[in-house]
Parts: C-alpha cells; sequence; structure tokens
C-alpha cells in the first residue's frame, strides 16, 4: 500500500541505445556505445570511468553540443535527435546548464559580463539583467569580485562563477564536466557542495562526470560506471546521504 | 540576441583586438578615401564643365526673330503658321510677353548697329552692342580688365581687346594668345570716346492722309526722322574676347549698357521694314534673346514662342550629352576607386578568418551555454559592419582631405598661370552617404564568409581546442 502511494518522480533524461562513433584516420571510435539508461528528475548522477570511457561523449550528446550517430536522448521529454541546431542551442540555453573542467570562461570579460551572456542569448530584458547576475553571483559568493577578469581569480572563484553562469537561466538540468579537475581537494569539495546544494534546495537534476570515486561516493545519489563506451556499472549511492546528512553540506 | 547586445558584444570584441581591427579599418578607408577622390574628381569635372557651358550662354538661349524678317531660321518654321505678313512685329510687347513664359531668367533685345567712334579724334568705325546687365556673370567676361558696367544705362564701354589695340595704334592680332589685356587696359580704362549714330525719331503725326494721296488713302503705320547724334562714353573695361568665337551679342567690338543703347534709338535693320506695319512709336528689335533658367527648359520655351508667331532658334541641349559622357566617366572613375576598397575587403575577412581562429574557444563557449548559430554570425557581421562604418567615415574625411589639397594645389598652379581659382574637386552629400553606405555592404560581404565559418563551428571541437 506505502509503495502505491509513493508517486515516482518524472524523468528528466531517457537514453535509448545511444551510440557516437567518429571515425580518426582508418580507426572506428565508439566513443559511446549502445548506452541505456534514466535520470529521475531531481537525481544527482556520476558518470565515473577511466580516460576514454566516453562520460564526456555522454555529457555533450545530453547537452545537445553533439549529435548520436544512433539511438535517442530524451531530456525534458525532448527528442535532441529530431532538433534542428537552434532548437539545439535554446535547450542549451534554457534546458541545461554546463560546468567545465577547465573553466571555460570568457578571458576578456569581468564576472558581471561573463554570467551575463546567456541572459543575452535568452533576450532579457537589458534592466533586469544586472540584478539577475548579482544574485547569482552572491549565492556563490562572488558579489565582491563582480568587475574582477578570470585571470585576476582563483580556480575555485572561476568554477563557482562557471556555476553561477550555468545557472543563471534556470535549467532544470545542471551537466558537470570534470569540475573539480582542475581544483585542489579543498576547493573541489566546496564547489561540490555548491553542486549539491542546488541538486537540494533546487530540485534540480545533476550529471556530473568525474574521475574521482571518492568525491562521487560523498556527493552522488547514484554513479554509472562507464568503461569503452559502454554502461558496465550502474547502482544507487545511499551512501552519500547519509555521509552528507553526518557532515552537512560544508 | 538583441540588437543592442549584437553591437555591444561587436565593440568590445574590436576593442579587444585594437591594433589589428584598427589597421584593418584603415584599410578600408584608404578604400574608401579612393573611391571618394576619384568620384569627387568626376562629379567636379562635370560641374565645373557644365558651369563653363551654362556660362557661355551657348545652351540656354532661345533667339527669336519675327517671321516678318524673311531671312528666318528653317523652312519648316516657314512652312507651318501664318505667314510673314500676317505674322506679329518684334516689339516691346512681345518681348514682355516672352518674359513672363515660365521658366524664363531675360529676355532682352538684340541691339546691334555698326558705327563710328572717335578717340583722341581719330576715328574708327565697328560694330557696337547692347549688353545685358546679366552678362556680368558671363565666361566672356571673366578675364576682364578694369570692371563691368557701373549700371544698365550708364555712359560706359566695354572693348574688345582687338578694338583696343586699334584704338592705341597697335597692329592688330587678334588670335595671338600672348596679347597682354592688363597691359592694354591700363593706357585706355577712364579714357573717353565719342559715339556718333543715327537716332531715329517717332514723328507724333502717324496715320493722317496725305495731302498728295486720293481721298480714302493714308499712310499705313509709323513714320519717323533720322537725326544724327553723339554720345560721350567712358571706357571701364578691356576684355579678352574673340568676337569671331562668340555669338549674339557678343559678336561685336565695343559693348555699351542694353538700357543704354535702346534709350538712344539708334536706327534698327527692321526699322525701315516695320515703317509699312506698325505701331504708334513703339520700338521693334530684328532679334530677341530669350535666356531660360536652365537648358532642359530651351524646347518647353521655344514651342511656347513658336505658338506666339514668331521664328525662334537654339542650338541643341548639348549638356545631355556632356552628361553622359560623364556618367562613363564617373562609373570607369568608380571601377578605379573600387579596386582599392575590394583590396580592403580582403583585409576584413582576413581580419575575420583571424579572429575566428583566435576566438575559437570562446565561440566554442558562447554555443555550450546557448548561443544560436544565428547570434555567432550576427557578432561577426556586426563586427564587420562596424569596421565598414568607421571604415567608411574615415575615407569619407580622408578622400574630402585629399581632394581639398589637390584643389588647393591646382589652384595654386592656375594662380601661377595666371588662370583664375576653380573648383575641381566636388563631394556632394550622396556621395559621403553612398561612400559610407558602400562600405558597410563590401564589408557585411567580406564578413560573409567568416560569419558563416564562425556559426557553422562545431561547440565540441571548439571547446577541446587550445
Amino acid at each position: 500500500m506505502m509503495a502505491a502511494a509513493k508517486t515516482t518522480p518524472p524523468v528528466a533524461i531517457r537514453i535509448d541505445d545511444l551510440c557516437r562513433h567518429y571515425r580518426m584516420g582508418e580507426a572506428l571510435i565508439r566513443a559511446v556505445d549502445g548506452i541505456s539508461f534514466e535520470a529521475q528528475a531531481g537525481e544527482f548522477i556520476a558518470l565515473l570511468g577511466a580516460s576514454g570511457s566516453g562520460k564526456s561523449s555522454l555529457l555533450n550528446l545530453v547537452a545537445g553540443l553533439d549529435r548520436p550517430t544512433s539511438g535517442t536522448v530524451v531530456v525534458q521529454g525532448c527528442n535532441l535527435a529530431e532538433l534542428s541546431r537552434e532548437q539545439l542551442a535554446k535547450h542549451r540555453l534554457h534546458t541545461v546548464g554546463m560546468v567545465f573542467q577547465s573553466f571555460n570562461l570568457v578571458p576578456s570579460m569581468n564576472l558581471l559580463e561573463n554570467v551575463e551572456l546567456p541572459l543575452r542569448f535568452a533576450e532579457v530584458n537589458r534592466s533586469r539583467r544586472e540584478g539577475m547576475v548579482k544574485n547569482a553571483l552572491d549565492r556563490v559568493g562572488l558579489s565582491a569580485r563582480i568587475r574582477h577578469r578570470p585571470a585576476e581569480l582563483s580556480g575555485g572563484e572561476q568554477q563557482r562563477a562557471a556555476l553561477a553562469r550555468a545557472l543563471i537561466n534556470q535549467p532544470r538540468i545542471l551537466l558537470a564536466d570534470e569540475p573539480t579537475g582542475n581544483l585542489d581537494s579543498c576547493t573541489g569539495t566546496e564547489i561540490l557542495n555548491f553542486i549539491r546544494e542546488f541538486n537540494d534546495s533546487l530540485g534540480m537534476t545533476v550529471v556530473m562526470v568525474t574521475h574521482e570515486s571518492a568525491l562521487a561516493e560523498r556527493y552522488a545519489k547514484r554513479m554509472i560506471f562507464l568503461a569503452d563506451g559502454k554502461v558496465v556499472n550502474d547502482q544507487p549511492n545511499p551512501a552519500a546521504e547519509s555521509a552528507l546528512s553526518r557532515g552537512g553540506l560544508r | 540576441m538583441k540588437g543592442y547586445d549584437v553591437t555591444e558584444l561587436a565593440l568590445r570584441n574590436l576593442r579587444e583586438s585594437l591594433l589589428r581591427n584598427s589597421l584593418t579599418t584603415i584599410g578600408i578607408s584608404v578604400g574608401v578615401a579612393s573611391l571618394v577622390a576619384m568620384l569627387a574628381l568626376g562629379i567636379g569635372l562635370q560641374q565645373l564643365a557644365g558651369r563653363r557651358l551654362e556660362k557661355s550662354g551657348l545652351f540656354d538661349t532661345v533667339v527669336v526673330t519675327s517671321r516678318r524678317d524673311l531671312r528666318s531660321f528653317s523652312r519648316e518654321q516657314e512652312q507651318n503658321g501664318p505667314s510673314p505678313a500676317e505674322s506679329p512685329s518684334l516689339t516691346e510687347t512681345a518681348r514682355q510677353k516672352f518674359q513672363a513664359l515660365p521658366n524664363v531668367a531675360e529676355a532682352y533685345p538684340d541691339i546691334r548697329f555698326i558705327t563710328e567712334l572717335r578717340y583722341q579724334d581719330k576715328p574708327h568705325l565697328t560694330m557696337v552692342s547692347g549688353l545685358p546687365f546679366s552678362a556680368k556673370n558671363n565666361e566672356a567676361f571673366e578675364g576682364l580688365q578694369g570692371r563691368f558696367f557701373s549700371s544698365d544705362s550708364a555712359a560706359e564701354v566695354i572693348l574688345q581687346k582687338a578694338f583696343a589695340e586699334e584704338l592705341l595704334g597697335k597692329k592688330q592680332n587678334a588670335s595671338d594668345e600672348s596679347v597682354n589685356v592688363a597691359e592694354l587696359a591700363k593706357p585706355l580704362l577712364g579714357g573717353e570716346l565719342t559715339m556718333r549714330y543715327a537716332e531715329r525719331t517717332a514723328t507724333p503725326d502717324t496715320a493722317q492722309p496725305s495731302p498728295g494721296k486720293a481721298a480714302g488713302e493714308t499712310v499705313a503705320g509709323a513714320s519717323y526722322s533720322v537725326v544724327s547724334h553723339e554720345q560721350k562714353l567712358i571706357i571701364v573695361g578691356v576684355c579678352d574676347l574673340d568676337p569671331d568665337s562668340m555669338r549674339g551679342q557678343l559678336r561685336a567690338r565695343l559693348f555699351v549698357p542694353l538700357k543704354l543703347a535702346q534709350n538712344l534709338h539708334v536706327m534698327q535693320p527692321s526699322d525701315l521694314r516695320d515703317t509699312t506695319n506698325l505701331v504708334g512709336g513703339m520700338p521693334t528689335y530684328t532679334t530677341v534673346e530669350v535666356r531660360v533658367k536652365s537648358p532642359k527648359y530651351v524646347p518647353d520655351v521655344e514651342d511656347a514662342i513658336k505658338k506666339m508667331g514668331f521664328n525662334t532658334f537654339s542650338i541643341v541641349d548639348a549638356t545631355k550629352n556632356l552628361r553622359r559622357f560623364f556618367a562613363v566617366l564617373d562609373l570607369f572613375l568608380g571601377i578605379f576607386g573600387s579596386l582599392a576598397l575590394a583590396v580592403a575587403s580582403i583585409g576584413i575577412v582576413n581580419t575575420l578568418v583571424m579572429a575566428i581562429l583566435e576566438r575559437r574557444r570562446e565561440i566554442g563557449i558562447m554555443k555550450a551555454i546557448g548561443a544560436s548559430d544565428a547570434d555567432v554570425r550576427g557578432l561577426f557581421f556586426a563586427e564587420a559592419g562596424a569596421m565598414g562604418i568607421f571604415g567608411g567615415a574615415l575615407g569619407v574625411a580622408l578622400g574630402w582631405t585629399i581632394g581639398r589639397v589637390i584643389n588647393f594645389g591646382t589652384n595654386v598652379y592656375l594662380k601661377r598661370q595666371h588662370f583664375p581659382p576653380e573648383e575641381i574637386w566636388s563631394v556632394p552629400w550622396w556621395l559621403v552617404i553612398g561612400a559610407i553606405a558602400f562600405s558597410i555592404v563590401v564589408s557585411l560581404l567580406s564578413g560573409l564568409y567568416p560569419a558563416g565559418r564562425a556559426a557553422k563551428l562545431d561547440p565540441v571541437q571548439a571547446l577541446r581546442y587550445e
């Protein structure tokens, strides 16, 4: 009776027999090779695996940065394979937010301009933009560095700014490609605390690529292991809940 | 992305690579300057030629004669309209009617007569012509030594250079270009001439029965007497004018103000003929010259005058052919001028392609966070357009400056050669706007390929790029 009363959260991402193959000279590279899984809304999934296992390629397919060779990626009910280039840009603008290992802030712009950039693409009214950017930077503790350029900031600060930029258009899904890869462990933890907080407080679905299983175990609610473009293990991680409830987020 | 965001981002991107973009913009401005310089020269020369033709008075004048003057201008005119005997005479009333026609600047009689003049008690026989005051602007009087008449009825005279030589007792050589008019004028200016002429005086008792005639016979028309008179004239100017090369009132060797010539009532060839017809003391003219406001109005005015029953004559509007010639010249000058702009456009392509390579990662980032192909394309277009606007504006300023400098240099040269200054350079407002617009169009066309290439950039590849 209890199981029947419990409502299943809607599916945020559905991946079905997804392949991404490409040629490099004579060789056929199978970066993603028949992956299928579903991610419920609000899940925090860690994609783990060795270098070249297909984690980032899979993330790019979910982000709509790349198109699959075959199979389907349905994100928030929308089959990305059927979208035009223009519609995929809209998907990246409104449905997903991305953070990268190398932060990928525009070096010639200060933090305000960097975080404002997605608002420009979304054609948000100029009068509303500065307030929105300040709120987003305040949320990641960077309101004092608003006029600084990326080169004037630490790696952790840059990644926090990238997080603010990823979330400025209030996407339902956050895609993080090794967000702690260029950070020391202390700063990495700080970033993951932010990501987990957004996952919990905003109900965002998070898909994070990492090869640090210790961090994944601590933060992700589900861990998917990839090797040679295939899923080799897909397991829930109840330990993350208890670890975080014991230690708190920060 | 909204227009102002595209503009703002484009301008900040241009500022980021200031040196390279400035050099590209200077390249465009040199191209535009060369285009403006070439076209401004073409337009300037066209205007100069137009002004010259206009000043010559050859193409904006309709010469009117009476059909009663049987030396009419064409057989066609003879055959159409009323017979010569029934035709109106060329009276002052007719002149006023011509003057009142639309687009007529002025209508004045052609008063010319051969008479005797005495200078320092020596007689000279020559052709005298009455000049309207508007002839002051005629190019024939550009090199005038002394001055033009002080008023339309002043007792003043302007001499043609050959007649001036004759008065001074020098050997006449009108075709000799080396004749120094200034030297000729020096001893003559302010001197006095005495003109002897035959004045026509109307007798008051016209249309009276003649005592020698039978009853019922009358004298039809005017009668007059001819009296010899003298008029003192002050020499005020000597003009560098070859009388054989000109037409109308300029085919004379001595000029007096038209009003003065009219008031003298000098006996005219038509007087004898019109004695049998007219016209209670009213003067009649052999020829009236009607000057229209522009050569293009000549046919209409000519038609209107023909309908009044007069003969007309005009030179076909040569400015039409002139305009056609200059349109072709401008086209060629424009093509040559555009070559530099074409070279500059390659500079734009190069700059923007370099920008794509440099900003490959930035383009990847923008696409990853939601920029569409159109946003990226728009951004590169805006950068190309901005370079076009700045380059165009700078180029027009540069072209204008080059023009002023060359104009200045030309006038220094002309002055040394004792020619009046000329404006051979003209930059009309439409050329300014057209050159900037052309620069923008060329820049946008140059941006077409780089912008398309940037828009098609694969974000995954771009983000991998270091």
